[in-house]
Order: structure tokens, then C-alpha cells, then sequence
């Protein structure tokens, strides 16, 4: 089989994983949970192995470049991500209705790069202006920014639901985390993201520079990505005035996701340089 | 008095005003969604295309408000600006009182770690011995030194660790000034221009995108080779041109550049941009009679007539085209030329170099290709030079650096009250931390379940 037959398998067991976990969450059960964490760590494996057989692959074809560079693999790269930090939440905060809420948005992006038609899956050679390691480590910090500001998001809307009722009533809500363990972890998974967006924003510009001689160039999908940063800029530092606690930033950390995903995918409407996307 | 008192309230009002995280939170809101505008808006196009899709009255308002351009333009310029004295003086406005805590020594205040909010109590035998050495085996690592003070029945072990790390966010901050200082440099001492080099040739002026106008540098650049390879699809796959610089005529340093690896020279840059091919001065052409069979050649330069055996008529080369369409395709480098016959109308011939059959098409009595060419190359270069370069670099540094020590790194402060009390010892673990409180409070759970789990083995 080959690395996009794997990858449609995974994009099945990442559909299992985000099943249990919302039937875990609904009725309550302890095994369904268990067994979705196991799924999930199958399909982040498989997910993995996938990636580096395109690699593997792409050698083969004689191209040997990182699987990198276009839409059907920043998506596959991205499930990866997502699938990672939230596991990596749930290790440490012990929650999985967190990944009724994330595992559903892993399996859309794989999903979408599998099974839309208008997405093609062949590995295809690079342009001279791609061939940089800039290039890579440009594109993996951002998409691990990408999967913290995702997780960020179902936190938020977590959270969103959680504030209505504080009071306890709803029963569906009693084993999400706390308003205010919420409010939290959604600030720590935006302080990690904001972090990988700036090394991305930071690489990206550093690739610019050494293939066009200019690091910044106001080109939309910079831009996009500039206006992306500055919302979360604006949430850590909102963060600390008054009367703008909880819901607000909550609302403003989906903000920032809708314009991460304009940056992804939305750019391609506008004119630009950029190739992810390009389908 | 009175009216001094006033006009000090004023400028501390202002003061208060450029140092507030309000004025920050609303800039930086107001920079994302304006940034938006120049995404939807093309930028710096030809004003006549802007008036087509805009119409009159929308081209007036975008073009009073600068939208066409609008990165550069006065109030994009001034909302950054805004945010730089913003940051400048709401540092001016901690710092100092951050510096004295990161700068002072730990000082044991109990009353500050009585009001954390990180806290818990244990109970242990007084039988249990080396509590001392235990409480260190547990705090090490979360502090740098630990110290003890006593007082009557009570003693505390405290320590601390990451007081430096306060600096953090005003790292962060100065790398935005940074940034925005090196793109101001760059903007004022910078050029941006092109050059194309024919193959074997050497040139000292470059255009500048901007103005337009021509920029002399002081050497020469030769272009030595030019060269594009393809993969097995056809798409290329590298473009490579070999630079000579020249100073006063000799060669100093000879270097091939490809398209992520540019040459730098005295601080300007050359990359590779484009390319074309030049239409050789000399070339052959074929003429093939199609009634006699008969093959005949000439030697023709562009703009040039020559006249065909057997009266088939005249034939001057008028263009050449690096990109020439036949039915919508590109078909690459190819002369035009014009082919006369007597008492015909001038017919237009185009002769690509790499299909030699192509004039057949026409079914004319003769059939015209280009026999021999010598097409040079020319290789395209952008040519920039940004001395603000390196303090935006030392910028993007500073903000990843500052990144990661102001997320990821805290102040704490850990204190262990050990108070005899009959059989048992009271103790009373405290934490404080300038930042992530939830991980504080973990941190303080596991000392006390690190105490308890070593209470049990003995
Ligand atoms: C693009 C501009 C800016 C960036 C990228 C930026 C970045 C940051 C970052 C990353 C933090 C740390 C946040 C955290 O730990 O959660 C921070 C904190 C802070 N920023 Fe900014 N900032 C900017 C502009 C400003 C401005 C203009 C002000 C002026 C009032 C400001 C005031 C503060 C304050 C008071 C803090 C908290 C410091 C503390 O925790 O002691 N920032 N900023």
C-alpha cells in the first residue's frame, strides 16, 4: 500500500477516535473513552508513518523533498499536529470530553485532504523558489502554531458552554474542566501557538529574504498571517485589563482561528504567492 | 498653584494614556482589521485599472485614503508608530519597578507567602527524622539555595528560582522596536531594483522598482553563464546563472547563484529572478521550395530582406518572440518574419526554433525554418540592498527568545513552615508565582505528595 492508501485508512481511525470520544462524553462511560485515546494514538501513529512514506517516496520519484508543500500535505501534516498537542493535553490534564471537542476538527482536516476531489494527492516535484530548509522548518512551526490555536478554539467553545451554566444544572456539562481551568488552558495553548506563529511569521520571513531579497513584502497570505498574530496579541494583552475576562476571550481566540483558517485556506481566493492551496 | 497642579494632572493623564494595555489592546485590534483592507485591495496597480473596477466615486475615496498603497500610507504608518511610543513608554512605566525586584536579593516575607493563594497543610509524626534533608530532596530543583530561618517553635525553609525571568516580556517588547526600527532604516537607506545581463556581458546600472530611475553602483556585474534545468515532468527544477564582479574592469569574485542562494557584494544582494533569451544577431534560414524540391539558405540578421531563388519572393526577419502562443499554447522562442510575393499582400511567417515543420502548416509555396541560431540567454536579477536588515534579524531573536522566558518560564517562590506541635509536626507548604498559578498549585500538591509518600516508607 502505498503512503495515500495508509492515509485514507487513517482518515477512518481518526473518524473512530472523534466518534468514541463524543460517545464517551455523552453517555458517560469510562471504556469508550479508553478506547478512543488508543485509537487516537493509532491514527496519530499511522498519520506519522504516512507522512514519512510520501517522503520515502518522493525519493523514489527522485524528487526527495519534505512532505511539505502542498495543500493535500500541509492538511495531512496539520491532522498529525492537532491529533499530537491534543494528546499531549490529555496526558496532563486527565479531561477527554476536551477531545470530543478537537478530534472531530483532525479528522475534518484529513478528511478534507483525502477525500475532497479537488485536492490531488500526487507528489509532485518543487519549485527553485521552494527549495530551502527555511521552507520546512517555516511551515512545521507554523502548523504546530495552527494545531494549538485549533485546540485553542474547542477550548473556547467549551468554555462558551461551560459560562451558561455555572451553576451546575446541565448534566452533560458536569465532567468538563472548570469555567475558570478552561479559561486557562485555552490562554496556555494561545501562549504556545503565538509562540510557533512568531518562529513561522519569523521563518518565513527569513526564507523570503534569502530567495526575493526582501523579508516582508505585504503579499495577502503574509499579511493574513500578520492580521492572525495580531488578534492573539491582542488577546494576551486583553487578558490583563478589566472587563475583559472569560467570554470575551474566549470569543476573541475564536477570532484569531477564523483568521488562521482565512490564512490557510481563504488567501487562495485573493492574489499571492503562496502555493498551499493551489490545488 | 492651582492652574500648575492642573496642566501636571494633564500630563500625567497622557502619560497614563500612552502607557495603558487599553490603548495597546485597541491598536493592535484596530491594525488587524485595517490590515485586512489592503488583502481585499490589490496594491500599487496602475491607477487606470483602479478607476475601471472601482468606478469614480469609490477610486476618489480609496485614493484620498491611500488604500491603493496603503501599507505606506500616513495613518498605517502612524498606528504603528502609535503602538512603538505605546511600548516605550509603558516600559518606562515598569520597568524600573520590575528591575528592582529582578535586580534585588529574595528577602523572607512571611506575610506574603501566608496570602498566596497556593497552599496546603500537612500533619506528620515529630518522630520522623531528617525532615531537613527530605524537604531539600524535594525543593531541589524547584529553587536555587534554600535558606532557613528560625523563630520559637517554628522554623521555615524558603528559596527561590527564575527571578530574571521577569524580564522577559519587556525582551518581547524591544524586539518589536526592533523591528520596526529596522524596517525604518532599511526603508530610508535601502534600494530594490532590477537588471537584466545578457550572457557575456557586463553591466553597472540598476533599475529601481520605485522611482523607476536608473541607480549606478560602484563595480561592474557579468553575467558568465546562464542555465535552467527540468525534471522528468518538464517543470524546471533549477535556475542557475554565474556571476563575475568587476572592479574597475578586473575580476574579484566569480560565484553561481540559484534561486534561494543569492551573491552579497559590499551589502547589495543579486538574486535570480527571471530570464530570457536574446534572438541571435546571425542566423541561417531555410527556404524550401515546394514545387522544386530545391533547399536554399541564407543568412539573415533581424530587420534584414533577403531575397528568395526560383522568384518565390522577399523575406525580412521583423521580431522575435520568447513566448510566442499558437492557439492559445506557448511554442517558446520564435522569429517573425514577413514573407513578400509578387503582387501578394505581406504574409506574417513565425518560425519556432524548436519545430522546424511549422511554416508546412501554411501550405505556402515555400516552407521557411530557422536553420542555425545562436540565442544567448540573459539572466534576470533582482538587486536589493537593506542595511536595516540586521536589526530586524537581532529583533526576530530578541522576540523568540523573549517569547519562550515569558511564557514558559515564572518567578516562584516556594516556602515550608515546619512547626512542632506535641506528637505532630504541623507543615505548611506555600508557593508563589508571578505567573500560571494552576501549575503552582500542582507543584505544591506534589510536594506535599512527594512528604507523604516518604513519611510512608520509612
Ligand atoms: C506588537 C506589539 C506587542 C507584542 C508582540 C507584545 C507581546 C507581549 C507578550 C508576548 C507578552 C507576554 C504575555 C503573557 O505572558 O501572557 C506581553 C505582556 C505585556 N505587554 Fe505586550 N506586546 C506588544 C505591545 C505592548 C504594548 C504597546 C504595551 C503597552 C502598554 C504592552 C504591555 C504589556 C504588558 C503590561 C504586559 C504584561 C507584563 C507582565 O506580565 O508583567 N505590550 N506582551
Amino acid at each position: 500500500m502505498n503512503s495515500s492508501g495508509i492515509l485514507s485508512v487513517v482518515t477512518f481511525v481518526y473518524g473512530i477516535a472523534a466518534f468514541l470520544y463524543l460517545v464517551s462524553w455523552i453517555f458517560k462511560k469510562k471504556t469508550p473513552g479508553r478506547l478512543a485515546t488508543w485509537t487516537a494514538y493509532a491514527a496519530l501513529i499511522g498519520n506519522i508513518t504516512g507522512i514519512g512514506m510520501r517522503w520515502a517516496e518522493s525519493y523514489q520519484l527522485g524528487y526527495g523533498r519534505a512532505p511539505l508543500s502542498n495543500l493535500y500535505e500541509s492538511l495531512i501534516f496539520f491532522s498529525a499536529m492537532i491529533a499530537a498537542v491534543y494528546l499531549f493535553v490529555e496526558k496532563k490534564y486527565h479531561n477527554r470530553v476536551i477531545g470530543a471537542f478537537t478530534m472531530p476538527l483532525a479528522f475534518l482536516a484529513i478528511a478534507y485532504a483525502s477525500l475532497s476531489p479537488s485536492i490531488s494527492d500526487r507528489i509532485q516535484p518543487l519549485l527553485p523558489a521552494l527549495k530551502s530548509n527555511w521552507l520546512i522548518v517555516h511551515v512545521v512551526t507554523c502548523f504546530i502554531g495552527y494545531a494549538a490555536f485549533t485546540i485553542a478554539f474547542g477550548i473556547s467553545i467549551m468554555y462558551l458552554i461551560k459560562e451558561r451554566d455555572l451553576a451546575g444544572k446541565n448534566a452533560f456539562l458536569d465532567q468538563f474542566l472548570t469555567a475558570p481551568e478552561l479559561d486557562e488552558l485555552n490562554y496556555q495553548m494561545i501562549m504556545f501557538g503565538f509562540l510557533f506563529l512568531s518562529v513561522g511569521i519569523i521563518t518565513g520571513a527569513v526564507w523570503a529574504n534569502s530567495a526575493w531579497g526582501r523579508y516582508w513584502g505585504w503579499d495577502p497570505k503574509e499579511t493574513w498571517s500578520l492580521i492572525t498574530w495580531f488578534v492573539y496579541a491582542t488577546l494576551l494583552h486583553a487578558r490583563m485589563t478589566r472587563g475583559w475576562h472569560g467570554r470575551k476571550i474566549a470569543y476573541l481566540s475564536v477570532a484569531g482561528f477564523a483568521a488562521m483558517l482565512f490564512t490557510y485556506f481563504g488567501v487562495n481566493l485573493l492574489p499571492g504567492l503562496h502555493s498551499y492551496g493551489a490545488m | 498653584m492651582n492652574s500648575k497642579q492642573q496642566s501636571s494632572f494633564t500630563l500625567n493623564d497622557i502619560f497614563s494614556f500612552f502607557a495603558s494595555v487599553r490603548l495597546t489592546v485597541i491598536v493592535l485590534l484596530t491594525l488587524a482589521v485595517t490590515s485586512v483592507i489592503g488583502t481585499l485591495i490589490p496594491q500599487n496597480q496602475a491607477h487606470e485599472d483602479y478607476f475601471d473596477a472601482y468606478g469614480e466615486v469609490l477610486y476618489r475615496l480609496f485614493s484620498v485614503l491611500d488604500f491603493f498603497d496603503m501599507y505606506r500610507s500616513w495613518w498605517f504608518q502612524f498606528l504603528l508608530l502609535l503602538l512603538v511610543i505605546n511600548i516605550i513608554v509603558c516600559s518606562f512605566d515598569r520597568f524600573p519597578a520590575a528591575w528592582k525586584i529582578i535586580s534585588g536579593s529574595p528577602v523572607f516575607q512571611l506575610s506574603r507567602f501566608q496570602k498566596s493563594s497556593c497552599q496546603r497543610k500537612i500533619s506528620i509524626p515529630s518522630s520522623f527524622d531528617n525532615l531537613q534533608t527530605h524537604i531539600e530532596k524535594t525543593l531541589s530543583g524547584k529553587t536555587k539555595k534554600i535558606q532557613i530561618e528560625h523563630e520559637g517553635e517554628r522554623y521555615w525553609m524558603w528559596g527561590e528560582k527564575g527571578r530574571w525571568t521577569r524580564i522577559g516580556v519587556y525582551i518581547v517588547h524591544l524586539s518589536v522596536v526592533f523591528l520596526l526600527a529596522g524596517g525604518l532604516i532599511g526603508s530610508f537607506f535601502g534600494f530594490d531594483g532590477a537588471v537584466n545581463i545578457p550572457e557575456g556581458e557586463a553591466v553597472r546600472n540598476i533599475r529601481l522598482f520605485n522611482s523607476g530611475k536608473l541607480l549606478g553602483l560602484d563595480f561592474e556585474v557579468r553575467c558568465d553563464k546562464f542555465s535552467i534545468s527540468f525534471y522528468e515532468t518538464g517543470a524546471p527544477s533549477e535556475y542557475r546563472s554565474t556571476l563575475t564582479i568587476l572592479e574597475e574592469g578586473i575580476p574579484v569574485l566569480t560565484r553561481d547563484i540559484i534561486v534561494n542562494d543569492p551573491l552579497s557584494y559590499k551589502g547589495i544582494n543579486f538574486f535570480q529572478s527571471s530570464y530570457g533569451t536574446l534572438p541571435s544577431q546571425n542566423l541561417i534560414l531555410s527556404f524550401r521550395s515546394t514545387a522544386s524540391g530545391m533547399e536554399y539558405r541564407e543568412k539573415i540578421s533581424p530587420g534584414q530582406t533577403v531575397t528568395i531563388p526560383e522568384g518565390l519572393g522577399t523575406f525580412m526577419i521583423k521580431a522575435f518572440n520568447q513566448d510566442q502562443k499558437f492557439m492559445g499554447r506557448s511554442i517558446g522562442n520564435a522569429f517573425v518574419g514577413t514573407l513578400t510575393t509578387n503582387g501578394n499582400e505581406p504574409v506574417e511567417v513565425i518560425l519556432p526554433i524548436k519545430f522546424p515543420n511549422f511554416d508546412k502548416m501554411r501550405k505556402g509555396d515555400v516552407i521557411v525554418s530557422v536553420a542555425e541560431s545562436e540565442n544567448r540567454y540573459y539572466t534576470g536579477l533582482q538587486v536589493t540592498s537593506d542595511p536595516g536588515v540586521w536589526v530586524v534579524y537581532t529583533g526576530f531573536i530578541l522576540m523568540i527568545a523573549g517569547c519562550i522566558v515569558a511564557f514558559f518560564m515564572s518567578h516562584q517562590q516556594f516556602c515550608i513552615e515546619i512547626k512542632a506541635d506535641g506528637a505532630s509536626s504541623a507543615i505548611s507548604i506555600y508557593g508563589i508565582a508571578n505567573k500560571n498559578k494552576i501549575a503552582m498549585k500542582r507543584k505544591i500538591d506534589m510536594i506535599a505528595e512527594d512528604l507523604i509518600k516518604s513519611l510512608r516508607q520509612l
